[in-house]
């Protein structure tokens, strides 16, 4: 100890600042303490010794939940840079007991409770950079929606500090200040740093008492206990690394009876500790959801890089973009760092921050475009880590509240495959599908739809279950994503449908949070879909993402979910098919012409449903769809399967009139027409699984018309055209092909004898006249050889 | 592709003193109908020399910081205000500053409209104290318009000599360490663009004939400008390239700025043009305006919604002409006020460039959004008349 102040060595840190982490390791190592004392939750004391061992790899986080309800939980990020991790490291490392000294998470999570704050996986207790900015995501005390008003009235004493400073970001300030500062030191007082801070820090918290957070007082009250009984212990050996906002506190004098009145009557609830994974895009500010710092992989290389940080960096930044193709020479990496060294001074900084690593690297590197730089943001200035943790970890919640949650739903995991039958009607089938969809989306399989027996109504499900032993391993890796089942498999959905690549993945995506019952989750994946469906140029695309969607839609309904987004997502998309198909049918091959086909009908059935009356969307949405499907029967450029298509759903939707449908249907089969056309034609009309058939056993009009134009198709042509017509009436049913043939056979216009009488065939008398059938016979009988048959021959004809 | 367009563009961004000529012309230069930066700001330029104590690159007359001071705008210690002569982000400024004082080559990339002329012009006011060291790219600039050109009397009365030599503005920037400036980088034949890479690179320019050669002396530097929307035009080398530091200019960040830009723009050109003044008309200009960015930016001005862009640039200059153009409709042949019908066919021109991909986009734009959208029902129905 050289001209530090007596008593215990409070090193105040900024969480999650590289400088801080090295001056932290400068300072403990020339100080050499008997104890480390760590701002966190004294429940994890137990463990601090898995931070050795060798699967454990930052980011990780301490994660505080209560027992029995997993849902509240707290975290505790540590990055490999984070001063905290680096001080547990050194205690490990030099045999020095290490001990965190905060309040208990017992203490924090029970305040949640108090105050009924239901917000599941708040992550707390890592206020950032000294500024203690508990209110906003700290003490669980504000909900998700009024943080960022708790946030206004509260001070961020950093932010002052910057503005005294002239600067008008505080983040800015500190690294210039501190952390660029951190290296430079090097064989410079240790302490120096930490001296300097905690003067400023004092005078701060002359001027603003705690700022707005008052629970502080409370937590400093602790902390102090819990310094002087490690005083006690181990004399002024001791080591504190904490916030440096909480460092004037800590060195107040105060009486032990003072902070035991503090401390008095908080409320408790049971909480448990465990290690889980953490990434670097959880530590950003970007999920929305970190402990809060833009940059944790420029972080990371700030801290791990042993000198030259920017050219170091800007050799990374090269790295990337010549494995993404883009040329980047070494003569770009030294522009690039010249131009950022010159740019700090111009900006007055002692280093070039990452605002000028990012400004040099776009006018050099990325000639001037933002596309490889955000790709260069992503990979490196936010960077992919993933932590690990040990296997010995202690269990995470995830796991407790499947236990919990197989329990009440008593639904064993047995390694045994068996069916199960669900009645969703049933609270508790309704409880074990929802759990097992839940699941699925973790891609925890330990259920698989299968196709029902028996019943097909919706509201019965049956799954496949097996509980294999790898499944637990699957479970734990899935704490990643929350606490509970629910949350967890709701971030899930939401990370997923973020990464996405294919419109239908994301329909699939939304069809399975409404069976798995995640509306939290929907918002997100519907935002994503709108998003896609907007960019998505391919009237395919959209087609195919429409009835899933529709379907779902419906499905949500039966469940009685709030589908609302749904369906404006859904009449969006079916607004831009009306808008893209006409020009995506034109000049198109067979091939493709058959896949619209399929489109269109998908299209109309979707917009059947959507249209209902009393469906939210029923406003003009299936007029629009007649007056599309009308551009389509009149355009010629359409191929005719879709023409076809497009009146026959017309006619079917009574917007078309028959006698309309037969001259749309005669001019097409007038002999101007390309037979292979008109093939096509009919094939879209009546073809297929649509019923035509019948439509032509019934109207017999149509059916003269047919069966003229193919009477009148060319020899030459006809051999191109009968696959064609083969495909379309070999997929009648039966019945109806053996009355087609029937009526053909009998020919245009004979209908069955009792109809016979009323119809017929210009120029010829409803009924067979028996004289002048007669007189043919014999002449018949003459060609054929045959004598004594007159009869036979009459009964055929008759 | 810019051609509509290039008659208003060194204008868009410039504040509104830029046209007044107001204080700091020298003599001499108030009979020019637009004097050089250095001349119209010679005032503001004394100042900051005279006030300026940070050290200076070799030949400068500003250091960096004062440059950048200088196109930002501000008040002085004494007083002085330098008005602000780009209206954008900070940070543009300081990297293109700074890429001046590494001695990197600038490029000044942007679409037709962003004020990358007008930058170039007052970096080399600022820097150099001439702006005039100008090669304007072409179709048809030769070789001699970067490297020398000869006087052939000369050549042919004495022989090949420096004194039969004609420096082209880049030689003399060169030899005298000034600032020189290329305009329209890419509109250069390739095999021209070429010559500049020695310069650039190897800071000399030989001259065969003589056995001579110009080195550059400090201070030499080149800015370089560049529409990034034309496309194929004469696409740079990465030799060439790799020479530059590039910066984009973008388009006006807030809808509220490019109204104001839009609508005194149209006011000028209006007046010019002797059409009657429309106060009325600043709701559709703004309508206009919106149309514009959402489709640029592929999203709605909520945020909400994302869409297709449209191939065309649809930059600010364009909006203005649409604006003017629905103008002169509206006072040639409708009532005098600006209405959604005068301009929605200049919009539908300016957005559908591409017949087939651009109308989807459009009808989409006009389906999804548009119809929905509160007040903007004869603009919807003026849109769906002109685009049916």
């Amino acid at each position: 100890m050289t001209t530090f102040t007596p008593g215990p060595l409070l090193l105040g840190v900024r969480h999650h600042g590289p400088g801080s982490a090295r001056a932290v390791r400068a300072a403990l190592e020339a100080a050499t303490p008997e104890v480390v004392l760590i701002e966190g939750p004294p429940e994890a004391d137990a463990l601090i010794p898995l931070a050795a061992e060798k699967d454990m790899r930052p980011p990780v986080a301490l994660l505080a939940h209560v027992v029995n309800e997993p849902g509240r939980s707290a975290f505790w990020p540590l990055a490999e840079f984070s001063p905290e991790w680096v001080a547990i490291r050194w205690a490990l490392e030099h045999g020095v007991p290490a001990r965190f000294i905060d309040l208990p998470a017992t203490h924090t999570l029970a305040w949640g409770n108090e105050e009924k704050k239901e917000t599941a996986e708040e992550e707390k207790g890592q206020e950032e950079k000294g500024s203690e900015r508990k209110g906003e995501r700290g003490e669980k005390e504000a909900g998700a929606s009024d943080r960022s008003v708790d946030a206004d009235v509260r001070i961020d004493p950093l932010a002052v500090l910057a503005e005294t400073a002239g600067y008008d970001d505080p983040e800015r300030w500190w690294e210039d200040v501190v952390e660029h500062r951190g290296g430079a030191g090097i064989g410079a007082d240790p302490f120096a740093p930490f001296t300097a801070l905690e003067e400023a820090m004092g005078a701060l918290r002359e001027a603003y008492g705690v700022g707005g957070h008052d629970r502080d007082l409370v937590r400093e009250a602790y902390m102090r206990l819990q310094m002087r009984s490690a005083q006690r212990e181990f004399g002024d050996e001791v080591a504190v690394v904490c916030g440096a906002w909480h460092v004037p506190a800590l060195r107040q004098k105060t009486t032990v009876a003072a902070d035991r009145a503090l401390l008095k009557g908080l409320p408790k609830a049971k909480a448990d500790m465990t290690w889980v994974p953490w990434t670097h895009r959880r530590l950003s500010r970007v999920s929305g959801y970190g402990a809060g710092i833009d940059s944790p992989g420029w972080y990371g290389h700030l801290f791990a890089a042993p000198d030259r940080p920017v050219e170091r960096w800007m050799t990374k930044v090269a790295r990337l973009l010549r494995d993404e193709d883009r040329m980047v020479s070494s003569a770009h990496v030294i522009e690039a760092v010249r131009l950022a060294d010159t740019l700090a001074a111009m900006r007055g900084r002692p280093l070039p921050g990452l605002t000028e690593t990012t400004d040099a690297v776009r006018a050099v590197m990325c000639e001037g475009s933002d596309v490889p730089l955000g790709l260069v943001h992503d990979r490196l200035v936010v960077g992919d880590v993933l932590g690990e943790v040990p296997r010995s970890a202690p269990a995470v919640p995830l796991q407790r509240d499947l236990a919990r949650a197989q329990k009440r739903l008593r639904l064993k995991p047995e390694p045994m495959e068996r069916e199960l039958e669900l009645d969703l009607r049933g609270e508790t089938d309704a409880g074990r599908s929802r759990l097992l969809h839940r699941l699925r989306l973790l891609g925890i399989a330990w259920g698989e739809p299968t196709a029902s027996r028996g019943s097909t109504g919706t509201f019965r499900e049956t799954w496949r279950l097996r509980w294999e032993p790898e499944l637990s391993v699957r479970v734990a890796e899935a704490g990643v994503w929350g606490t509970t089942v629910l949350s967890a498999a709701t971030g899930k959905a939401e990370a997923d449908a973020v990464a996405a690549h294919a419109l239908a993945d994301v329909t699939a995506l939304a069809e399975r949070c409404l069976l798995a019952e995640l509306p939290d989750a929907l918002p997100v994946v519907m935002r994503v879909l709108a998003d896609r469906a907007a960019l998505d140029a391919d009237v395919g695309h959209l087609a195919q993402a429409l009835p899933a969607l529709v379907r779902s839609l419906r499905y949500g309904d039966v469940r009685g979910t709030d589908t609302h987004a749904l369906t404006d997502v859904a009449v969006g998309l079916a607004e831009r098919i009306f808008v893209g198909l006409p020009p995506a049918c034109a000049a198109i091959d067979a091939e493709a012409a058959e896949h619209m086909r399929r489109h269109v009908d998908a299209v109309h059935g979707a917009v059947g449903l959507l249209g209902e009356p009393g469906a939210a969307a029923s406003g003009g949405i299936r007029e629009r769809w007649h007056s599309v499907l009308r551009v389509l029967a009149g355009r010629d450029t359409v191929p005719g399967v879709i023409r076809g298509r497009s009146v026959r759903l017309l006619l079917d939707d009574g917007e078309l009139g028959e006698d309309e449908a037969a001259r749309l249907m005669g001019l097409v089969l007038s002999p101007g027409t390309e037979p292979g056309d008109a093939a096509a034609w009919i094939e879209g009309f009546v073809g297929g699984g649509s019923g035509g058939g019948m439509l032509l056993v019934h109207d017999e009009r149509l059916l003269g018309l047919v069966d003229a134009w193919l009477t009148g198709v060319p020899a030459e042509a006809f051999t191109d055209v009968l696959p064609l017509l083969r495909r379309t009436f070999s997929a009648y049913e039966a019945g109806v092909r053996r009355t087609l043939g029937e009526l053909v056979r009998r020919g245009p216009g004979a209908r069955g004898s009792a109809e016979a009488a009323a119809s017929g065939i210009p120029g010829f008398a409803p009924d067979l006249d028996p004289g002048r059938a007669d007189a043919v016979l014999p002449v018949l009988s003459l060609l054929l050889g045959l004598d004594e048959t007159y009869d036979d021959f009459a009964g055929v004809a008759r | 592709m810019s051609v509509p367009v290039a008659s208003v563009e060194p204008t868009t961004v410039r504040p509104p003193v830029s046209e007044g000529l107001g204080e700091g012309v020298s003599e001499g230069a108030g009979e020019a109908l637009r004097p050089h930066a250095e001349h119209a700001f010679a005032a503001e330029l004394a100042a900051l020399a005279a006030q300026d104590d940070r050290p200076r690159p070799a030949r400068w007359r500003l250091s960096p910081w004062a440059v950048a001071t200088y196109l930002l705008g501000g008040t002085l210690p004494d007083g002085t205000v330098i008005t602000p002569k780009y209206v954008g982000p900070r940070r543009i400024v300081e990297v293109a500053v700074t890429t001046l004082a590494t001695d990197r080559a600038l490029l000044l990339l942007g679409v037709p409209g962003t004020a990358k002329t007008w930058v170039s012009e007052h970096l080399a006011a600022a820097v150099s104290g001439d702006s005039t060291l100008l090669v304007q790219g072409t179709a048809g600039t030769p070789e001699e318009a970067i490297r020398y050109g000869w006087n052939y009397a000369q050549l042919l009365a004495h022989g090949p000599s420096r004194d039969a030599l004609v420096p082209s503005p880049v030689m003399r920037a060169m030899a005298e360490g000034m600032t020189a400036r290329v305009e329209e980088l890419t509109r250069i034949p390739a095999d021209v663009q070429d010559t500049l890479i020695t310069i650039l690179s190897e800071k000399v320019l030989p001259i065969p004939e003589l056995g001579q050669e110009v080195q550059a002396v400090r201070g030499f530097n080149v800015i370089a400008t560049a529409n990034d929307r034309d496309r194929g035009v004469n696409e740079l080398s990465s030799a060439l390239r790799r020479r530059f530091n590039t910066v984009v200019l973008p388009l006006p960040e807030s809808a509220d700025a490019e109204v104001d830009i839009v609508s005194r723009r149209v006011d000028q050109i209006g007046r010019s043009l002797d059409l009657p003044a429309v106060p009325e008309g600043i709701d559709e200009i703004r309508r206009v305006v919106t149309v514009f960015r959402e489709l640029r930016d592929g999203v709605t001005a909520d945020g909400r919604t994302k869409l297709k862009s449209p191939s065309g640039t649809l930059s600010t200059a364009e909006a203005i002409s649409v604006v003017t153009g629905g103008l002169a409709l509206a006072a040639h042949f409708g009532d005098g006020v600006l209405r959604a019908s005068d301009v929605a066919a200049g919009i539908l021109g300016a957005v559908v460039r591409d017949p087939a991909a651009d109308r989807v986009i459009w009808q989409e734009y006009l389906e999804a959004v548009v119809r929905e959208r509160d007040g903007w029902k004869d603009f919807y129905r003026a849109c769906r008349e002109v685009s049916a």
